[in-house]
């Protein structure tokens, strides 16, 4: 284990600043939604948590490249950043079991199958089908038609997974030592993840412009929308993170052996990647 | 790997340079709150844990109070029924994410660095960060209260639709309260899986771990495998209510029943997040006074991970009575039963442990005995309710209100009850006061016996839970009930009073405060703990017996 000299900071104002933002920005949200004013309460409160993080980080990064940091700091931040992927992992988890769910069990039923359907005394007319179009209630109105999963959604596919590689390719490349070839990978990384959301914005347009797939729209839109959207908000931070990665090679932070930051950054975007292979088949293709 | 020069000193280095030495060595803490505000120090942010959850304890149990007040006898008295759902709902919330979760959080930031022989917890700022999230947390909670239309009414399980379609307007503030909670819990659950792998004393294996660090390495796992889960669904409740979705709306697709299976796959892994370092700390304390060593060291720890591997197979048990194909329910009906053979294997080791022990019956012992004795109560009426036909009876009656009581009070709150008596010697340098002690133990114990025994005969002749009045046949069993509840609530107040004189002073503890088998690594610092121990990592010797 250590030999004595792990790094304990002896205080610090980022936790209770950064919860006084949080909180900031969590009650702004709230009067958003309920009262429908509170906007700058909102904002305010996002760069605060935004500007507190930032800090943070920053304090971080200086310790580290002050050599406080010793071999047992790096492996608590390796399980920290490790159990918080798998944090993640089970927040997508609950939204991929809604989606099976709804599939395998409430819509079939809802129709009429399984022992227990009392639910098909509701709506008798409804025929269970997937993508559910024609939600039971007439009142609902379901989406008009759904994205094939051969265009966009299989171009957005293509990127993602390449920009894994290209992530990979530039992490060899900083182990290695050639800095410049890690930054125009790493570079092209982020050119890829920009890309996909351009288009997963582009689709969202098209969802709304022209096939009717809304938040409204059902439990097809509602599931649709918060598997892609979650990850598409994982996307942007993924994006966010490499850039700060991206600065910080370009200043000569990182060794061949000691790079963690970025290290844990290539984990998170690995993560998004295969989340975004599960919404590829489960959402689109199946 | 060694500290490293960056390959190219930059002109950021030399500002860097300058902060090298800030903070690494010990200054002189800040002063007065921002002492408090700013502290990186696991024993500090343990004992604001503590305070927040006892806090907690008394706002939650007042709410308690106005429930059993209103219960005293048949009719409406005291509250009309949208407060009375209302404190029925907020002592619930209040209860379970305040006051009994910060409470063992606070107790493993205290105890596990000390039990491990580790400087502090593997990341300290993120430590406070958790801490902090609490009161905003719960101020934010505790203000739906005053909003119109009041707080949340449906239940601390807040069953889609009753949280959604009909809820009151505050609930979107409910949900954000929950999502700072849940990520206060992920976080600190996080910091204590890495304080665990990563910051043990040279030499101390896994396996000679003490069982509270055991069991809360299990419970952090629980923690950051549900509290995510919770966290989508209340996301999809939010998505409902604000955003016109139809998750748990079936004239979308949509199904109630949904949320109740994503509630309670958060769900009954929380309630074992609420009794796994129970037992952890019951397992420390019956060794120290029955003087054995603690019997089935190893069978406890496989006990301990094989409750938690069931407890994300059986969460279907809450909900036999929603329309269960006959499949699901046979099997989440024997996954239940089965929680009882690990839950068995731990029971039987305390037993054994205290059989032909040399037995004493200090404080942290009266609480741990009453443990053993009333959470077996509460787990065998578990087993009742994990029998599918009979629940269809026992469903929503105050049966299953005397079975989580039975597990949470004397269960749960017990064993923090325990771990205080058991660690203040350390904590203050002064054993508690023994005569106020043993006061507060009786009057608890035989209150909360008052309170919730009653309860198993009113739910069994079908008294309904959550409902502000009854039928005349109930009358008798509520008022006793109500009486033990006021005696239990007013009977805390010698707890409050106890901690206070040992802060105060009191008998002088030594180092090893409870004998030669309360022998972990936190009886080898002086007493009180000075605020920076084990900065050069001890050499663990493991035990000889």
């Amino acid at each position: 284990m250590s030999g004595g000299s792990y790094y304990v900071p002896a205080t610090s104002k980022w936790p209770i600043l950064g919860s006084l933002a949080l909180g900031v920005m969590m009650v702004g949200t709230g009067m958003v939604l309920v009262h429908g004013r509170g906007t700058v309460i909102t904002l305010v409160g996002l760069v605060a948590v935004i500007a507190v993080m930032a800090l943070w980080f920053r304090d971080v990064v200086v310790e580290s490249r002050s050599g406080l940091y010793d071999a047992q700091m790096d492996r608590s931040f390796r399980w920290g950043m490790g159990w918080f992927i798998f944090s993640e992992v089970m927040f997508f988890a609950a939204f991929f079991g809604a989606l099976f769910y709804v599939r395998t069990f409430a819509v079939p039923w809802l129709a009429g199958e399984g022992t227990k359907g009392a639910t098909a005394l509701l709506w008798p007319e409804f025929v269970a089908h997937w993508p559910l179009l024609s939600p039971p209630d007439p009142s609902v109105a379901g989406p008009s038609q759904v994205f094939s999963p051969w265009h966009l959604p299989l171009v957005n596919t293509l990127i993602l997974v390449s920009s894994s590689i290209t992530l990979t390719v530039a992490h060899e490349a900083l182990k290695e030592g050639k800095r410049k070839i890690c930054r125009n990978w790493l570079a092209g990384t982020i050119l890829l993840g920009l890309t996909f959301i351009v288009i997963q914005g582009v689709e969202y347009y098209e969802a709304y412009a022209h096939y009717g797939i809304t938040l409204q729209a059902g439990i097809y839109g509602a599931t649709f929308f918060i598997l892609t959207g979650f990850h598409g908000v994982h996307v942007i931070v993924g994006t966010l993170i490499l850039i700060v990665m991206l600065f910080r090679v370009m200043r000569y932070h990182f060794s061949p052996e000691d790079h963690f930051g970025f290290e844990a950054s290539c984990w998170y975007w690995h993560f998004v990647d295969v989340v975004w292979v599960g919404l590829f088949l489960f959402v689109y293709v199946f | 790997m060694a500290p490293k020069v960056p390959p190219q000193p930059t002109l950021e280095q030399s500002t860097t340079a300058a902060e090298a030495g800030h903070g690494h060595a010990h200054e002189a803490p800040p002063k007065g709150i921002m002492r408090w505000l700013l502290t990186t120090n696991h024993k500090e942010i343990g004992s604001m844990y503590l305070i927040f959850s006892l806090i907690m304890f008394f706002i939650g149990g007042i709410f308690a109070l106005v429930v059993r007040l209103e219960l005293f006898q048949p009719g409406l008295q005291f509250v009309n029924p949208e407060f009375f759902n209302q404190m029925t709902t907020m002592h619930g919330l209040i209860m379970v994410f305040a006051a009994v979760m910060p409470a063992f959080t606070g107790l493993a930031n205290w105890m596990i660095p000390l039990q491990i022989g580790a400087p502090d917890m593997a990341l300290p700022r993120l430590n406070n960060f958790s801490f902090w999230l609490l009161p905003v947390a719960f101020g934010l909670l505790l203000s739906t209260l005053f909003m119109p239309g009041g707080g949340p009414n449906f239940g601390w399980t807040f069953y889609a639709p009753l949280s959604t379609t009909y809820a009151p307007p505050s609930t979107t503030f409910f949900i954000l309260s929950l999502h700072i909670a849940g990520i206060s819990s992920i976080l600190g659950a996080i910091n204590i899986i890495a304080t665990i792998l990563n910051m043990r004393a040279p030499g101390m294996r896994m396996m000679d771990m003490p069982l509270f660090v055991w069991t809360w390495l299990i419970t952090s796992f629980l923690l950051i495998a549900v509290m995510p889960v919770l966290a989508g669904v209340i996301t999809m409740m939010l998505m409902d209510i604000n955003f016109g979705t139809s998750f748990f709306d079936a004239s979308g697709g949509g199904d109630p029943v949904l949320f109740q299976h994503l509630f309670w796959f958060f769900g009954h892994p929380e309630v074992y997040i609420m009794i796994l370092p129970a037992f952890g700390i019951v397992s420390a304390i019956i060794p120290a006074f029955a003087r054995k060593r603690l019997f089935g060291y190893a069978s406890m720890v496989y006990a301990t991970a094989a409750i938690a591997v069931l407890s994300f197979l059986v969460w279907g048990h809450h909900m036999f009575v929603v329309g269960m194909p006959l499949a699901g329910q046979l099997f989440f009906m024997y996954a239940t039963m089965l929680i009882a053979v690990p839950t068995g294997v731990k029971v039987f080791n305390w037993v054994a442990t205290l059989f032909r022990g040399s037995i004493s019956f200090e404080p942290p012992m009266l609480f741990a005995l009453a443990f053993v004795v009333l959470f077996t109560i509460g787990g065998f009426s578990g087993l009742m309710l994990a029998i599918a036909p009979a629940d269809f009876q026992y469903h929503d009656t105050y049966f299953v209100v005397a079975h989580f009581h039975y597990v949470l009070v004397p269960g749960a709150i017990f064993s923090i009850m325990a771990a205080v008596y058991f660690w203040l010697p350390k904590w203050t340098g002064h054993y508690p006061n023994v005569r106020l002690s043993q006061w507060h133990f009786w009057l608890s114990v035989i209150s909360v016996n008052l309170t919730f025994f009653p309860m198993h005969f009113s739910g069994l002749a079908g008294m309904p839970r959550r409902i502000p009045d009854y039928a005349l046949q109930f009358a008798d069993f509520n008022l006793v009930s109500s009486i033990g509840a006021f005696m239990f609530g007013f009977s805390q107040l010698l707890f409050v009073a106890v901690i206070v004189m040992c802060v105060r002073g009191g008998k002088k503890a030594p180092a090893a405060a409870w004998g030669e088998y309360a022998d972990d690594l936190e009886w080898s610092v002086p007493s009180p703990a000075p605020l920076h121990t084990f900065e050069t990592p001890p050499t663990f010797q493991r035990p000889a017996h």
